[in-house]
C-alpha cells in the first residue's frame, strides 16, 4: 500500500504537441482513483508512466514517498492489469499468476499458499492448469486480476480492463473489482473511457481531456457541480444539455436566444449581459405543464427503464429523459421545465460558475 | 455451365500440377533407368526396368557424401548463426524506437538490392589473406552476412506479431528487458525462427556463384560444386548426375516442408530475396 | 514545470545503446562481409587487378571503362539483360497471378495442390538449372522431341546450342522456378480483400467479370507494382540459371551483365574489369529505382 504523488509531469514526444501537461495528482494510500476521458487525452499515457513503462518528460512520480522516475518498472512494486489482459499465452494459468513470485525467487511453499488464495478468491481453482487459450473472456479478465493480486504489490493499476468483455460480463467484473479493492484496499489507478464504469467504481474521479487535468472530485462532486462544460458534457449519460444565453443581471436570469427568462435562484456575480451557456441534465428536465418552453419532438427513443425524447429547443438539439409512457405516443411538441436548483452556468470560457 | 467452370479450375490446377512436377519427375525417372535403357528408351515416360544403381554407385564410389555433408555442414551453420544474428537484430527492429532505426532498415534492404555478384571479387581478394579461402568457415560466413538481412525482416514480422503488452506485464511482473525477451518473446517466437532457419537453409544449400569461386579443392566443395565439376568431367552419366540431383533435392524438400505455413511471411519479409 | 531529476550518466548511456547492442552483431557481419566489399570493389574498377598477374593492382583510371564502350561482348549483354529480365518477370507474373486466382477459391485438396505448385521454389536454383539442361537434352531430355513434333522445331536439338532460341532456356527454367514466389504474394493479397466487398458488389449486380474488374484488380494493383519493381532488380542480378545452363553462350547469345560479371572474374580471374562492369550494373539499377521513384512522385502528386 502507498500513497503516489504526481508533480508537474508532463510528456511529449520530441517535435510534437504535448500529450500531458503539468499533471498534479495526490493519490491517498487505499484510495480506488479513475482517470477518465475521451481517447487520447492522455489518461493511459499517465498510466503507463506511473508504472514505468514510459519516460517522465518533465516532473517527479513518487510512490510510497519515493521518486521513481528512474526506476525501472520492475523495482516499482506496482501490478498492471491490462486492457488485453497480457497473458503469458506458452503459460499455465498457475504459471501466468506466479510468475512474478518465481522472478522474485519466493519460496515455493509461500507461492503455492498466495496461488490458492488468490484463486479461491476470484473463483479460478478448477483452471490453474489451463492455457490462456483454454478461457473464455471473463475467466482470462479474472487471471489478469490475479496475477497482479498474488503480489500484494504498493499499486494496481488499470488499463482499461473491461473493455473488451461484452456489456453483461461488465458490469459484473465492475462489481468484482469493487468487492476485490475493499476487500484489498490497496491503492489502485483504473483508466476508463466509460464514465459509467468511472462513477460506480471511484473513491475520486480524475476527468482529463487534451492532455489536462478538467476536474478531481468524487463521482457524485463531478456529477453535481462539474467545473467546466467538457466534464458537464463528459459524466453522464444522455449527455447534459446546452442552451446559450446572456446574463441578465436586473432579472437575475438567463436569457436565451427567444429572450424567454430562465431564473436562477443562486447568487451570481456576472456583468449584465456577458455570454453564458445554461446546462441542464436529461434527466431534471420536467416535461408537461403550463409553464416552461416549447420543444419540438424528432424522435421517440424507449429504453425500457425509461423514454429518451430527442427534441428541439430554440433550434439547439434538447434530450429530455422521462419515465412516463404517456411520452411513448408521437407528439408534435412538448413544454419543458427547467428547475432553478438544477441548472448548470457557465461562462465564456467554458467555467463553471459558482 | 457452372459445372464447366468447375472442371476448367481443376483441369488448370492440374496443367499447373503437371508443370511444376514433370522436372522433378524426369530427375527421378532418369535417375532409375538403367544404363542401356537411357538411349534407347530415351523419351519414354517411365523405362520398362528400374534400378537404383545410380544411386548405389554415387553414394559408396563418388565423393557426393561427402559434398553432402559439406553443404549440410554450411547450411546449418549459417542456418543457426544468421536466425542468431536476425533474432536479436529483429527484436531491436520491432521493439525499441530508436535514433538511426530507420538508417538501419533503409541498410539492410539496400543489401537486397545491390547485385551481389559484384562482391565476388573483393570478397575472394580479402578472404584469400584470412585464409578463408577454400574454406567452410570462409563460406559460412559470407553466408551468414547475405541472409542477415532478410532474416532479420523476418524475425522482425514474427516479433511484430508477439503483442507488446506481454513483454510489458513481464517487465511490471519484475523481469528486465532482456528476461522477458528470454522468457516470454522467444519461446513464443519458436515457430518463427525455425521458419527462419528453414529459409535461410534453402538459401544456403542452393547458393552457388560464391561457392565456385572460393572453394577450389574437392574436400571443400559443397554440393553444387561438387554436381557442376561432376557434370562438365563426366557428362555423360546421365544417370549418376541425376542420381545425385535427387540427394540435393531431398534436404531442400524436406525444408520446404517445414516453412511451408510461412512462405507468405517469408516472401513479403524478403519481397527481395526469393 | 519541475524539470524530471537528470538520471545517471550511465544508465542514461545503457538505454541509449540498448537496440545497438542488440542490432550490432548482424549490423558488424553486414558491415564486414558485405559493405566494405562493396567499397573495395568499387576501387577495383579503377586498378588493374587480376589474380594470375603479380605485377598487377596499379591505378590505371579509367581504361577500364574505356575498354567496355568498345566491347562488343558486352553489349550484347546489355541486351540480353534487358530480354532476360522483362521476359521473365512478365512471364512469372502472368502465370503466377493466374496461378493465385486459381488457388483463390476453396476446393477440396486445394491444401496439397498449394504445396505442389510451389514445390519449385524449393528446389536449389543450381539443381533447376540442370534439370532443365538436361530437360532441353536431345539425347536426355523430351523436350526437343515434343517441340519437334508440335513443329516447333525443324528438328530435335538443343535449343541452348542454338545462339537464336538458346536464352529461352534460362528463361523457362527462371519461370517455372519463380512462378511460385508471384503466387504466393498475389494469393496473399487476394485472401485479404474483404469478402464482404465482393458480397457487395454481387448484391449491386456486378457479374464475376466485372467484380475481377472493379475490386481484385484494384485491390492486387499495388501489390503487383511493387512486387514487379523489385523482382526486376532480383532477376536481371540473377545468373545461376545462365551459368549453369549455358555458360553465357553460344557465342554470348545468352550473357547478361551479371552473368558477364562472373564470367570475368572466375573464368579470366580479372577482378578490374569485372568489377568495372559491376559498377556499371550498379549504376544502371539506380537509374532504374530512380526512374521508378520519379514515375511513382509523379502519380502521387496526379492523385492529389
Amino acid at each position: 500500500m502507498a500513497t503516489i504523488d504526481i508533480r508537474s509531469v508532463s510528456k511529449a514526444y520530441g517535435g510534437h504537441a504535448p500529450v500531458l501537461t503539468d499533471i498534479d495528482l495526490s493519490i491517498r494510500d487505499g484510495e480506488f482513483i479513475v482517470l477518465v476521458g475521451p481517447s487520447g487525452c492522455g489518461k493511459s499515457t499517465l498510466l503507463r508512466m506511473i508504472a514505468g513503462l514510459e519516460a517522465i518528460s518533465a516532473g517527479t512520480i513518487a510512490i510510497g514517498g519515493r521518486v521513481v522516475n528512474d526506476l525501472a518498472p520492475k523495482a516499482r512494486d506496482i501490478a498492471m492489469v491490462f486492457q488485453s489482459y497480457a497473458l503469458y499465452p506458452h503459460m499455465t494459468v498457475a504459471e501466468n499468476m506466479t510468475y512474478s513470485l518465481r522472478l522474485k525467487k519466493t519460496p515455493r511453499a509461500t507461492v503455492a499458499e498466495k496461488l490458492e488464495a488468490a484463486s479461491r478468491k476470484l473463483g479460478l481453482d478448477a483452471f490453474l492448469a489451463r492455457k490462456p487459450k483454454a478461457l473464455s473472456g471473463g475467466q482470462r479478465q479474472r487471471v489478469a486480476m490475479g496475477r497482479a493480486i498474488v503480489r500484494a504489490p504498493k499499486a494496481f493499476l488499470f488499463d482499461e480492463p473491461l473493455s473488451n468483455l461484452d456489456a453483461r460480463l461488465r458490469e459484473q467484473m465492475r462489481a468484482e473489482i469493487r468487492k476485490l479493492h475493499a476487500g484489498l484496499g490497496a491503492t489502485s489507478i483504473y483508466v476508463t473511457h466509460d464514465q459509467v464504469e468511472a462513477m460506480t467504481l471511484a473513491d475520486r474521479i480524475v476527468a482529463m481531456h487534451g492532455g489536462i487535468i478538467q476536474q478531481v472530485g468524487s463521482p457524485l462532486d463531478l456529477y453535481d457541480r462539474p467545473a467546466n462544460l467538457f466534464v458537464a458534457g463528459f459524466i453522464g449519460s444522455p449527455g447534459m444539455n446546452f442552451l446559450p444565453g446572456r446574463w441578465d443581471a436586473g432579472a437575475r436570469a438567463v436569457r436565451l436566444s427567444d429572450d424567454s427568462a430562465l431564473p436562477v435562484e443562486r447568487a451570481i456575480d456576472l456583468p449584465d449581459g456577458s455570454a453564458v451557456t445554461v446546462g441542464v441534465r436529461p434527466e431534471h428536465v420536467g416535461l408537461g405543464g403550463d409553464g416552461g418552453l416549447a420543444a419540438a419532438v424528432d424522435l421517440v427513443e424507449p429504453t425500457g427503464h425509461g423514454i429518451i425524447l430527442h427534441l428541439r429547443l430554440q433550434d439547439q438539439p434538447f434530450k429530455a429523459l422521462t419515465t412516463d409512457r404517456r411520452y411513448l405516443t408521437p407528439q408534435e411538441s412538448v413544454r419543458v421545465t427547467m428547475p432553478a436548483d438544477r441548472l448548470h452556468l457557465f461562462d465564456g470560457n467554458g467555467d463553471r460558475i459558482a | 455451365m457452372r459445372a464447366i467452370g468447375t472442371l476448367a479450375h481443376r483441369l488448370a490446377i492440374l496443367v499447373y500440377i503437371a508443370f511444376a512436377l514433370f522436372p522433378l519427375f524426369w530427375l527421378v525417372k532418369v535417375s532409375v533407368t538403367p544404363n542401356d535403357l537411357l538411349y534407347s528408351e530415351g523419351i519414354r515416360l517411365w523405362p520398362s526396368r528400374t534400378t537404383f544403381e545410380h544411386f548405389r554407385f554415387v553414394l559408396a564410389h563418388s565423393d557426393f557424401p561427402l559434398f553432402f555433408r559439406n553443404s549440410l555442414i554450411v547450411s546449418l551453420a549459417t542456418a543457426f548463426a544468421a536466425t542468431t544474428l536476425a533474432g536479436f537484430a529483429g527484436y531491436a527492429l520491432s521493439r525499441f524506437a530508436f535514433r538511426g532505426k530507420l538508417t538501419v532498415s533503409g541498410l539492410l534492404l539496400v543489401t537486397q538490392m545491390f547485385p551481389l555478384v559484384m562482391l565476388v571479387a573483393p570478397i575472394f581478394k580479402l578472404l584469400s589473406p584470412l585464409g578463408l579461402t577454400n574454406s567452410l568457415t570462409g563460406l559460412v560466413v559470407v553466408y551468414v552476412a547475405f541472409n542477415v538481412p532478410f532474416a532479420c525482416f523476418l524475425m522482425q514480422s514474427f516479433f511484430d506479431g508477439i503483442p507488446r503488452d506481454l513483454e510489458e506485464a513481464a517487465m511490471i511482473d519484475g523481469a528486465s528487458r532482456f528476461g522477458a525477451f528470454r522468457q516470454i518473446i522467444l519461446p513464443l517466437t519458436l515457430p518463427g525462427i525455425a521458419a527462419t532457419v528453414g529459409f535461410v537453409f534453402t538459401a544456403a544449400w542452393s547458393e552457388m556463384i560464391f561457392a565456385l569461386m572460393l572453394i577450389s579443392s574437392n574436400e571443400k566443395a559443397t554440393f553444387p560444386v561438387g554436381l557442376l565439376s561432376f557434370v562438365s568431367k563426366f557428362s555423360v552419366d546421365f544417370g549418376q548426375m541425376m542420381a545425385a540431383g535427387v540427394l540435393a533435392l531431398i534436404p531442400a524438400c524436406l525444408f520446404f516442408l517445414l516453412i511451408q505455413r510461412y512462405l507468405v511471411q517469408g516472401l513479403t519479409a524478403g519481397a527481395v530475396k526469393g | 514545470m519541475t524539470p524530471a531529476p537528470r538520471r545517471p550518466f550511465l544508465q542514461r548511456l545503457g538505454d541509449r545503446a540498448e537496440p545497438w547492442l542488440y542490432s550490432a552483431p548482424a549490423l558488424i557481419v553486414i558491415t564486414a562481409v558485405m559493405l566494405v566489399p562493396l567499397v573495395v570493389g568499387i576501387s577495383y574498377a579503377f586498378r588493374d587487378v587480376q589474380i594470375l598477374n603479380p605485377f598487377s593492382g596499379g591505378f590505371v583510371g579509367l581504361d577500364h571503362f574505356r575498354a567496355l564502350a568498345g566491347d562488343k561482348a558486352f553489349r550484347v549483354a546489355l541486351v540480353n539483360t534487358f530480354w532476360w529480365t522483362v521476359l521473365t518477370v512478365l512471364i512469372q507474373l502472368l502465370f503466377g497471378l493466374i496461378l493465385a486466382l486459381l488457388l483463390d477459391t476453396p476446393f477440396r485438396g486445394r491444401g496439397i495442390a498449394q504445396a505442389l505448385v510451389f514445390l519449385p521454389w524449393a528446389v536449389p536454383t543450381f539443381l533447376t538449372g540442370l534439370n532443365w539442361a538436361w530437360l532441353f537434352n536431345p539425347t536426355i531430355g523430351p523436350l526437343p522431341h515434343w517441340l519437334h513434333a508440335l513443329g516447333l522445331l525443324a528438328e530435335p536439338s538443343n535449343i541452348l546450342s542454338d545462339p537464336n532460341l538458346a536464352l529461352w532456356g534460362p528463361i523457362t527454367a527462371a519461370v517455372w522456378w519463380g512462378i511460385p514466389f508471384f503466387a504466393i504474394t498475389l494469393l496473399a493479397a487476394l485472401q485479404s480483400i474483404p469478402s464482404d466487398l465482393y458480397e457487395a458488389a454481387a448484391i449491386d449486380g456486378a457479374n464475376p467479370f466485372q467484380r475481377f474488374w472493379s475490386i481484385t484488380l484494384p485491390f492486387l494493383a499495388p501489390v503487383i507494382a511493387i512486387t514487379v519493381l523489385l523482382r526486376t532488380v532480383w532477376v536481371a542480378n540473377f545468373t545461376d540459371l545462365i551459368i549453369v545452363m549455358t555458360g553465357g553462350g553460344p557465342a554470348d547469345r545468352t550473357q547478361t551483365v551479371a552473368s558477364y560479371i562472373f564470367t570475368q572474374a572466375f573464368k579470366r580471374l580479372d577482378f578490374g574489369y569485372a568489377s568495372a562492369i559491376s559498377l556499371v550494373l550498379l549504376f544502371l539499377l539506380l537509374a532504374y529505382a530512380l526512374l521508378i521513384l520519379l514515375l511513382r512522385q509523379r502519380l502521387i502528386d496526379r492523385d492529389k
